[in-house]
């Protein structure tokens, strides 16, 4: 069983009595104790309930998931307001602790927080709308079909009567709360919070300066600290010159953890100081006796060769086949082969990874930016020896993460060193430490082969996926002895056999081998598809032109297409659920936006398109760039058309995750993350140069196709189509086919 | 609890006596921070940034890059925009320093109420850095073009990028510095 538990599995709700006339609800897990409490038997105050209610008025609202920059902050309260019918002077929006009994699950990543709680948010607030209207009924012995409300107010217009919410409170926690599933919810006419602009809750604070994220957390007597690991990745600390630290001003303790503890492989030297510069400049004189390990051996410079020497070769897997592609292309009227490769890249968020925690009588408290709170709490009991009740976990703002607070390394580490020392204690990590102890995008590397008829229509695609493996896991007792090489996928690094061009190409196959790798892989802001999407839409765009054919109309032919049916084989996977006229839909959209074929450009500019799904979403782009005599490259323009759902929740959080996805695409075109001797070689911005303003596009145009399904998420979907819609249009401008990156390595760099 | 053994031998391996602060590279230091003469005990070479989030506990200014590359932790000094992770504690003797918690008595800079208007963080992280050099802009340059915009805040980074907005955000501030709220407000966020 998973410790979360998913809120549409909860029906049930808990309605409470607060002190001096107030109402609060919660959910509630267990239908059995709404019978055992029975009504006036009130369970002890919640504070962390999702609405209370102040007898003055004053709405509460909690938002149960983490802020990483993404809007949820402000979405979740948005939908649980708009069925409430609040008034948004009157609310008070509180970031949740971590309590999965509570408020189901909390995470952060994958685009999800929409598609999850777009019902049960709203029927939250529903149901505390209707047990206002029950106790007003009650009150005024009118019938409830008869109430409505108005924002924070009650009304009864047939004998003008009404009252806020806050007056209503009391009788209201005296009513029988409905199940969620019975709530009935607004037309979607009368949204006065959904579909309209709401900006960001804690802009107040952010532009003040407020503390507000994780690093600004200042407990009475707390310190700083840094965490030193092996530079190369995975390895042990043996020893180090600890008494030499100690004596450096301002140290308070120096020590090795070693491995094994915490669960993993988290060996390393704390470093605690009064001032983190005092941890941080102590650092530079640390000298430690490594265990390198055997991520020592891996370099990204060998990568590459190997990759082309494997790809003639037989397979090692083949994860999709449909008809039969080598007749097909022998059969072709034309080829086109070609290899691709994309590098490895680090998330390298503005606030780098960092946690604080007091560790007192057997109990532990912490403050962690983390994307993943919920799995963290086990992991760390159980490096702590105490239990999973024993920890209270606070989710404060991050600033950024990308995918990187996915992995609580530096949360476990921070637990660990708070009970070592028992004070108080910030672990924060350098920037360096982030960039070196990164959870990577892995690199990969593609080969291909396309066939087209005379007509110039796409009739068989090959790829050779070859990408990387961790060691597998011993075999089960038992298990006979496995056959082939001991390998399973390094994370992330996987290609799903229905990914588009899937099931629409007869002849179709895809196969992949695996090279061994001790780097440390895993998700990156629209995982697999931010790698994915510019091989395929690249090679398809080589394939347009190899064939004559217009770059959007050819997409437009394959789309237009009968799929093979779901489930083909593979099943599942990011293309599993995609529908080809939503697609087509947004393609045709961004096409008529950017007036594509029909704008005369100036030589050495030129439009590309792509298209990508992900995360549920459609996105369709169209980049004009310019690329001058010396390579230098612009971004003039970008147009954008997605299709995420009926509704886009919040309009300026949305256009501010398009914005996000397009500029974080873009840095993705002149970076890589390379290793030598298991070692990261970057180290800072200078090694790692993320895009700056004056290469950022000065407009971003965003348009929806509002189709007829449930809204999705929008952390991810719109990046992946940016990376191949720009190296597309650098072909057009000047004949020049990327089919590798980062651009640095062809010559290219921002204008 | 056996596997904790290694940690209570590495507590008593802790002999010497724990310095205290301050130390004696430190010295009094005083300046002006946001309008109020300060004096800080510290070591003269601690960078500004640790002085403030550490020594003062006034968190605005953020950490990056400590190598004076990405701006987060960007204030004024006498004036003008500096990396407060590369300006050590002498260089402010007797200057004055305003950091973001400082720009004004209550949010009311027009840049700051032209970001929230415009909705322009997003993380927010490097939001604080980018309106110090933003304001430290306009007092040179009222009316900054994009071009003028694009070279004083190239050297701050935003990975959320949200640089079109910082943009727009700009120009706002100049073109209505003293434009009311339009954007629905809440009572308050915690």
């Amino acid at each position: 069983m998973s410790p979360t538990i998913t809120l549409d599995r909860r029906d049930f709700l808990r309605v409470t009595a607060l002190a001096g006339g107030g109402f609060m609800l919660a959910t509630y897990l267990e239908p059995l104790d709404v019978f055992a409490q029975g009504r006036g038997n009130a369970p002890p105050l919640e504070p962390n309930a999702f609405i209370s209610i102040d007898a003055s008025g004053i709405v509460t609202i909690t938002a149960k998931n983490p802020e990483i920059g993404q809007g949820v902050k402000v979405m979740l309260p948005m939908l649980i307001a708009e069925e409430l019918d609040a008034d948004w002077k009157d609310v008070v929006i509180v970031q949740g602790d971590l309590n999965p009994a509570k408020y189901g699950n909390q995470s952060a990543g994958g685009s999800t927080a929409t598609p999850n709680n777009w019902m049960p948010m709203r029927q939250i607030g529903g149901a505390a709308r209707h047990m206002l209207i029950a106790a007003a009924a009650e009150q005024w012995g009118v019938p409830a079909s008869e109430i409505t409300t108005t924002p924070g107010r009650v009304v009864h217009a047939a004998s003008n009567r009404s009252a806020g919410y806050g007056q209503l409170a009391a009788a209201a926690a005296r009513m029988t709360p409905p199940p969620l599933a019975s709530v009935v919810l607004k037309d979607a006419k009368n949204y006065r919070f959904i579909g309209k602009p709401m900006p960001g809750v804690d802009n107040h604070k952010i532009v003040t300066g407020q503390p507000l994220f994780g690093s600004d957390v200042r407990l009475p007597g707390m310190l700083h600290g840094v965490y030193q690991r092996c530079p190369v990745i995975g390895g042990k600390a043996i020893s180090a010159n600890l008494d030499a630290i100690k004596a450096l001003p301002g140290i308070r303790h120096a020590f090795i953890i070693p491995d094994g503890v915490g669960g993993g492989s988290m060996s390393g030297v704390a470093i605690v100081a009064d001032s983190w510069w005092y941890a941080e400049s102590a650092r530079k004189q640390l000298k430690v006796v490594w265990d390198e390990g055997k991520t020592a051996g891996d370099s990204t410079a060998g990568f590459a060769a190997k990759a082309a020497a494997m790809a003639p070769m037989a397979p090692h897997s083949t994860t999709r086949t449909d008809g039969d592609v080598d007749a097909a292309l022998a059969g072709a009227a034309r080829t086109v082969e070609a290899a691709y490769a994309y590098p490895f890249l680090a998330h390298a968020p503005m606030e780098p990874p960092n946690a604080t925690a007091v560790f007192k009588d057997g109990t532990l408290e912490m403050w962690a930016g983390t994307q993943q709170p919920g799995g963290v709490v086990n992991t760390i009991a159980t490096a702590l020896g105490i239990t999973a009740a024993d920890i209270t976990v606070h989710l404060p703002r991050m600033g950024g993460s990308f995918g990187r607070r996915l992995y609580n390394d530096y949360v476990i580490e921070t637990a660990v060193i708070a009970k070592t020392i028992g004070v108080p204690v910030q672990i924060r990590w350098s920037r360096e430490d982030e960039m070196k102890q990164e959870v990577f995008r892995p690199a990969g590397y593609h080969h291909l082969k396309g066939g087209l008829d005379a007509s110039g229509s796409l009739v068989a695609w090959r790829n050779h996926f070859i990408s990387f493996s961790n060691e597998a896991p011993p075999p089960a007792a038992g298990a006979p002895a496995q056959q082939g090489p001991a390998v399973r996928p390094a994370p992330s690094s996987t290609l799903s056999a229905t990914e588009f061009p899937a099931r629409f190409v007869p002849n179709f196959a895809t196969h992949a081998s695996m090279m061994p790798l001790g780097v440390t892989t895993g998700a990156h802001r629209a995982p697999g598809s931010c790698a994915i999407s510019f091989v395929m839409q690249s090679f398809m765009d080589e394939l347009a032109h190899a064939g004559g054919k217009d770059p959007v109309q050819f997409r437009l032919d394959l789309l237009a297409r009968t799929p093979i049916a779901l489930p083909q084989q593979g099943g599942g996977g990011g293309g599993g659920g995609f529908s080809a006229e939503r697609m087509t839909g947004v393609l045709k959209l961004v096409a008529e936006k950017s007036e594509w074929g029909k704008r005369t450009l100036p030589k050495g500019t030129a439009m590309g398109v792509a298209f990508h799904f992900s995360h549920s979403g459609y996105f369709a782009e169209v980049a004009e760039v310019s690329v001058d005599a010396n390579k230098r490259i612009k971004v003039n323009k970008v147009w954008v058309a997605g299709d995420i759902g009926r509704h886009i929740i919040n309009p300026l959080n949305a256009e501010s995750q398009v914005h996000s996805g397009i500029i974080d695409g873009l840095s993705q075109l002149m970076l890589e993350i390379t290793v030598d001797g298991g070692k990261v070689v970057q180290s800072n911005f200078d090694t790692y140069p993320v895009l700056r303003m004056r290469q950022a596009p000065p407009v971003i145009e965003t348009h929806w196709v509002l189709s007829d399904n449930n809204p999705t998420g929008l952390g991810e979907p719109a990046l992946p189509p940016i990376i191949p819609a720009v190296t597309n249009a650098i072909f057009t401008a000047t004949g020049t086919r990327v089919r590798s990156l980062p651009l640095t390595k062809h010559g290219f760099s921002w204008r | 609890m056996g596997q904790w053994q290694w940690a209570n031998e590495a507590m008593q391996r802790l002999s010497s006596p724990v310095p205290q602060f301050p130390y004696n590279s430190a010295m009094p230091t005083t300046f002006t921070l946001n309008g109020k003469s300060t004096t800080v005990d510290a070591p003269t070479d601690m960078p500004l940034l640790w002085v403030l989030r550490d020594v003062l506990n006034l968190s605005g200014a953020k950490y990056g890059c400590g190598t004076g590359q990405c701006g987060a932790c960007t204030v004024h000094l006498r004036g003008r925009a500096v990396r407060s992770c590369q300006t050590p504690l002498a260089n402010v003797a007797g200057a004055a320093v305003v950091t973001i918690e400082g720009l004004s008595p209550d949010g009311s800079h027009p840049l700051q109420k032209a970001w929230e208007r415009l909705d322009v963080p997003e993380c927010g992280y490097c939001q604080a850095g980018q309106i110090m050099a933003a304001a430290a802009l306009l007092s040179t340059r009222p009316k900054p073009t994009d071009a003028e915009i694009d070279a004083a805040m190239n050297t701050n980074l935003c990975r959320c990028g949200t640089y079109i907005r910082i943009r727009q955000g700009i120009h706002e501030a100049v073109r209505t510095p003293g434009a009311a709220d339009a954007a629905p407000s809440m009572k308050d966020a915690k």
